[in-house]
């Protein structure tokens, strides 16, 4: 790997300043557990390569009065599944999180950096995308808010503009009678990467018979994570029962336009778009009501 | 779980069958065990490869200028660095190389015959150095048509690989070059009366991908040729003395000048036993005067290093109704990769191997196509056809309805039974194995619920002799220095010292194993071919009959009498109404004489002739079409199982192995000829949450041709697992799948198709 | 241009010099001698090279050197003490759950770190936590069976 400068900011403003020096030229490093392998490859290069685990902001997690949580961009995988608080809350999150590479990866890896990394076929982000997470963004212009389904703009692309960092993610109080879940379908059981990923966010009505509402996105689908929104308007409304999750399935693959690798055909992949939409929405409904 | 399943040997050994902790285990579990790359040599420079991006290319320049002139920068070399390659062939134990197509894989000649294929390299003060101008040296190509499928590849107007390669085969040699470097005959009987005689033929075509060894330590080497022209290499390799024979040959040097020293090695499988980087740092070590280490990057273990052939395979197999075997009839193609000498051999001598097959013909194809070089991976060539043969064994007790077991009882190869390509078995285990897998409590257990099944096969190896060489010195505290040339890979200096113990009658922990170098042992093949316990073992215990000998003497001498009159059991000597423990005579040995050292050397010629059973239960996810192992059970027949713990290690690697290769693991090529999952992320080698317990059965029917009955233990478990879990497939879907890998899109394809 | 880092590892305080660009693998191994952690992969796939970073497994082929100043680091070479194996490593030993060995490191690593976390993990625990370990040899299932033995042998040190 070429070699590059290296320097972790305390202060937010220190960190913006130093990007925005770079420019093009500087890379953020959270967890490192995607960057520093696409610097190895070739893959990135970098001049400056700033690691933003020594600001404050980007380390914290709380909830707000409102009860969403404020989750800094740095915050490692674990520290989200090992809270009983998030990981009640935001379930399809807390699935997800768990099974981001292996424990090793998980102690190092960010939700912030597997959102900011940008790949079709990230766990945490269809999470996010379900749970109607919002990105807090600071740049030189100041800061600025972009949902997380509109976050990522192409493979291993994002909003970020020269000098801004992603601070921090809101996650909505996901609210009374709601459930959540993530899954993805990988040849083996763990250290793979997502075939299909779906996550989905349902909140029911209080007899916990009918949805509400519904959220699916979905991941490895397409160019960027999406969120399945016809699916999602369509099922506000519809009682809980398998027929309605199958076709929550049908109408999800209408996002799906997957391409052939090694990682799985794409008539495939559209399939277990039908399969996952499914099988976490019962999940989310199953979690819903209890 | 664990069971022993004794047959005929009831000898009460003191040290065989027992678990003494392995000797190097110490400083494996505390990391100090040296390995290549641990080695830091004063003034080492470091070395990187220039790689072909393309799968076939003529190599029209290589301007080695600019990475030359970069600061740091201490020699740069391609394959005319290497001298004029013979045209020489050399059996390496576990297969033959010619030294021609070894010295154009190193460094390539004129054309690069696969991605990844190795064009130069370079040498700098520091990896990441060597790296940048690895990337400045500029290779101009014009790129050329490629292949990556056998079948493809033996077409007639197939881009050819080599302008010189004619056919060897039985017929006249053909007039035109093709990328077919042999065909292979074996027939026995005749297939025509025996297909007449069958009451059910079933005959299936069988595709398998090309799988790599997957060892966790990549290839790395340190070499330093020094001034007065002797080379040193410290490698990580299956045999030291075939990596110092393939050296001299491939630069042209006298053996005596060059050293191998055996590293510990981080697994090999059969795929380090050929050279890559070795004669490269060697020659990049004479050109800078430094020692040189290379280790590669593991992207390039998977695109440059032996994976074992993808192949194409037609089995026939015909029985009567009442299950008796009557004809046999295979035809397999094998990918050699960019190379001749695949492991088609020995996938045509294994395929009917497990059966008393009365007729039967074997046509095998040895095929170049723009891959790597396969190599040997744990008894190559049989997982193969056994997935093949196996699967139809399977689907004729199937439309028989007789259970599978049953059925392979009666077929099942014995003593006296010949192989289709000639040799008759002596005592084999086979029946014994099939009768464990029939008596056990998985067997017995009823499996229920949906979309699961239920599945047996068998497997076959034959277990190398080939030399090996030891020395032992008694030590005056009564203990026994035994020094051997067998690299250790998995726990072998704790099982030839215990042979050594058991003759000797001395404890294991009273015997000092220790790996030596070239310089330092006699010639010792590979660590390979599941000999290593067989042979090494052998050797060490007429090491340990030769220190016998000698402390005879020496008592006869202390005691003043006739060696004659001197006895010795279970490690204590008697004679002259004295007696004196093995460490009571070394230490008075040692005051009145000259050392005592044994030697063994020894050259079995022969097979030991492992058969292994397997069983497993499946469950398939209809919707996804993903396959869960749920329990799996393996017998296998060790002759003697020297140290129990490592035998069931041995059967429990090589099931998993056999379950990867079964369900997941597979070079996925595109349709530029490029491995497009070369990291251990998407080669999907399974992790300990894929795979449940691996519940073993050690048969021991002992081996006619060893004093303890040893017949090796290494290979011929990965054999049973694909043919095994195709089956449990088929039980829970109905389905039978004739591609490796069984992967989840296959079968979820297949079960879409079939509704 | 290299910079200066302090850092602690199996309690001594240690100080190098490192350019940005390399890992905390190629510092333990390259210039503080500390071979024990392996180089299976140098992209975060198999474990081999895996160390405690302030109490948590990692790969630390996936750390910068640059990164460790002020952590605390665990390696293989100090989980031995006053020359009495870890009852991880004991059980490995006894269990026979090593052949070649080399990714032997890495799975003690992490099934330390396992056993500091869950006392009594059951089997799916303890595969789901060894996943990150990539072993070809032994087909896991003496190792698995070593850490169950290690957690029944002894209270995991706190």
């Amino acid at each position: 790997m070429i070699d590059f400068e290296y320097t972790a900011p305390t202060q937010l403003d220190d960190a913006i300043s130093q990007l925005s020096e770079a420019g093009d030229r500087a890379r953020i490093l959270a967890g490192g557990t995607d960057i520093i392998v696409q610097l190895r490859e070739g893959l990135q290069s970098a001049d400056l390569v700033v690691d933003v685990k020594k600001i404050p902001e980007l380390t914290q997690f709380e909830f707000t009065a409102g009860q969403d949580l404020q989750l800094g961009a740095s915050v490692p995988c674990w520290q989200v599944y090992e809270n009983s608080e998030i990981s009640a809350a935001y379930t399809a999150l807390t699935d997800a999180v768990h099974i981001i590479g292996g424990w090793q990866i998980q102690s190092r890896a960010s939700v912030g950096g597997n959102l900011c990394n940008a790949s079709p076929a990230a766990d945490s982000i269809p999470a996010l995308i379900a749970l109607d997470a919002v990105a807090h963004i600071a740049g030189p212009a100041g800061r600025r808010t972009v949902p997380a389904s509109e976050f990522c703009t192409a493979p291993g692309r994002n909003v970020l503009e020269k000098g801004e960092l992603l601070v921090s993610l809101t996650l909505p109080a996901p609210g009374p009678h709601s459930g959540s879940a993530y899954q993805r379908f990988i040849p083996r059981n763990e250290m793979d990467i997502a075939v299909v990923g779906a996550g989905s966010y349902v909140r029911l009505d209080s007899d916990g018979q009918k949805i509400e509402q519904a959220r699916i996105a979905l991941s490895a689908v397409a160019a960027t994570p999406v969120f399945a929104e016809e699916a999602s308007n369509w099922l506000a409304g519809q009682p809980i029962s398998e027929d309605v999750f199958a076709e929550a399935g049908e109408l999800a693959k209408k996002v799906a336009s997957p391409i052939d690798d090694m990682r799985g055909p794409a008539e495939y992949r559209t399939h277990l778009v039908g399969v996952l939409t499914r099988r976490t929405l019962a999940t989310a409904c199953e979690r819903a009501r209890t | 779980m664990s069971t022993e399943f004794m047959t005929e040997h009831s000898t009460e050994y003191k040290v065989i069958g027992t678990r003494p902790v392995r000797h190097d285990g110490s400083d494996k579990v505390t990391g100090k065990a040296v390995y290549t790359d641990d080695l830091h040599l004063p003034n080492m420079a470091f070395g990187a490869f220039v790689r072909s991006p393309h799968a076939h290319a003529k190599i029209v320049s290589i301007d080695t200028s600019q990475a030359e002139d970069m600061p740091g920068v201490l020699a740069t070399c391609t394959s005319a660095d290497l001298p004029d390659p013979w045209d020489k062939v050399d059996d390496l134990g576990e297969g033959c190389v010619n030294y021609a197509h070894l010295s154009g894989n190193v460094l390539a000649r004129g054309k690069a015959l696969y991605k990844g294929h190795a064009v130069a390299a370079v040498v700098a003060t520091d990896s990441h150095l060597a790296e940048e101008a690895a990337s400045r040296i500029r290779v101009e190509y014009e790129p050329l048509p490629a292949t990556t499928w056998v079948l493809d590849a033996m077409k007639e107007d197939a881009p050819l690989l080599h302008d010189d390669l004619i056919t060897h085969t039985l017929d006249d040699a053909p007039a035109k070059p093709s990328n077919i470097e042999s065909h292979i005959r074996f027939e026995k009987g005749n297939i025509e009366e025996g297909f007449a005689a069958a009451d059910v033929i079933v005959e299936r075509e069988f595709k398998t991908a090309t799988v790599h060894q997957g060892y966790i330590e990549p290839h790395v080497s340190v070499a330093s040729w020094n001034e007065d022209g002797r080379l040193k290499i410290w490698t990580a390799t299956q045999g030291s003395f075939v990596v110092r024979q393939q050296m001299a040959a491939l630069l042209k040097m006298p053996i005596s000048q060059i050293t191998i020293v055996p590293c510990e090695i981080g697994g090999g499988f059969g795929g380090k036993i050929s050279v890559y980087e070795q004669p490269v740092a060697a020659v990049l070590s004479r050109k800078c005067g430094r020692p040189v280490k290379i280790i590669m990057r593991r992207d390039e273990v998977f695109e440059a290093t032996g994976p074992t052939p993808g192949s194409f395979m037609r089995v026939k197999i015909g029985a009567t109704k009442e299950g008796k075997l009557t004809a046999g009839e295979a035809w397999l193609a094998f990918d050699a990769g960019a190379f001749p000498g695949g492991v088609i051999g020995p996938g045509c001598m294994c395929v009917f191997s497990c059966y008393d097959l009365p007729n039967a013909a074997v046509d095998g194809f040895d095929v170049v196509l723009n891959k790597p070089k396969t190599q040997a991976y744990r008894a190559p060539g049989s997982t193969h056809v056994a997935f093949a043969a196996e699967s139809v064994i399977d689907e004729l007790a199937v439309q028989l309805d007789i259970d599978p077991i049953e059925f392979r009882l009666k077929n099942a190869a014995v003593e006296g039974t010949r192989r289709v390509d000639g040799p008759v078995y002596p005592r084999v285990g086979l029946v014994e194995c099939l009768e464990a897998v029939k008596n056990s409590e998985h067997w017995k257990s009823t499996l229920s619920g949906p979309n699961r099944g239920r599945g047996v096969a068998c497997g076959f190896w034959f277990n190398a002799g080939l030399k090996s060489s030891v020395t032992a010195s008694v030590n005056p505290d009564g203990t026994v220095t035994l020094v051997e040339g067998s690299t250790d890979i998995g726990g072998t200096r704790t099982s030839i010292a215990m042979q050594l113990a058991e003759t000797l009658g001395i404890s294991a922990e009273d015997v000092i194993p220790q790996v030596a170098d070239t310089d330092s042992v006699g010639f010792t093949d590979v660590t390979g071919g599941s000999r290593t316990t067989f042979a090494t073992g052998l050797a060490a215990h007429e090491a340990a009959l030769d220190i016998q000998r000698q402390m005879m003497e020496r008592a006869a001498q202390i005691w003043e009498c006739d060696t004659g009159d001197v006895e010795v059991r279970e490690g204590v000597y008697r004679g002259n109404d004295e007696s004196l423990t093995f460490s009571e005579l070394a230490l008075k040995a040692d005051s009145v004489g000259e050392a005592i050292i044994g030697r063994g050397a020894v050259d079995p010629q022969v097979s030991t002739n492992a058969f292994a059973v397997h069983l497993v239960d499946v469950e398939v996810d209809p919707e996804t079409g993903k396959v869960t192992i749920l329990r799996y059970t393996a017998s296998q027949d060790a002759g003697t199982a020297i140290h129990p713990s490592y035998v069931e290690g041995q059967i429990q690697g090589g099931s998993v192995q056999g379950i990867g290769w079964a369900l997941n693991e597979e070079y996925f090529y595109d349709d530029d000829g490029h491995v497009r999952n070369a990291s251990f992320l998407d080669y999907r080698m399974p992790t300990c949450y894929d795979v449940p317990m691996i519940e073993t059965i050690i048969v021991e029917v002992p081996n006619p041709d060893h004093p303890y009955g040893v017949r090796g233990v290494g290979e011929v478990s990965i054999v049973p697992p694909p043919p095994a879990i195709a089956s449990a497939i088929q039980r829970a879907t109905g389905i039978r799948l004739t591609d490796l890998p069984m992967s989840p899109p296959k079968l979820w394809r297949a079960i879409n198709n079939g509704e | 241009m290299k910079t200066h880092v302090s850092t602690t590892i199996n309690g001594e305080a240690v100080e190098f010099l490192c350019q940005p660009r390399q890992s905390l693998l190629e510092i333990l191994r390259d210039e503080l001698s500390l071979t024990g952690c392996k180089e299976g992969c140098n992209n975060g796939n198999c474990g081999a090279c895996t160390v405690i970073l302030n109490g948590l497994p990692v790969d630390s082929c996936l750390v910068l050197a640059v990164e460790v100043e002020g952590a605390n680091i665990e390696t293989v070479e100090g989980v031995a003490q006053q020359r009495q194996l870890h009852p991880v490593q004991q059980c490995f030993l006894e269990g026979a759950a090593l052949q070649c060995g080399i990714c032997t490191p890495g799975f003690i690593m992490t099934s330390k770190a396992l056993l500091e976390k869950h006392p009594a993990p059951d089997e799916e625990e303890i595969r789901f936590s060894l996943a990150g370990n990539l072993c070809r040899c032994t087909g896991y299932d003496k190792i698995v069976h070593a850490v169950q033995a290690a957690a029944e042998s002894a209270p995991a040190p706190k």
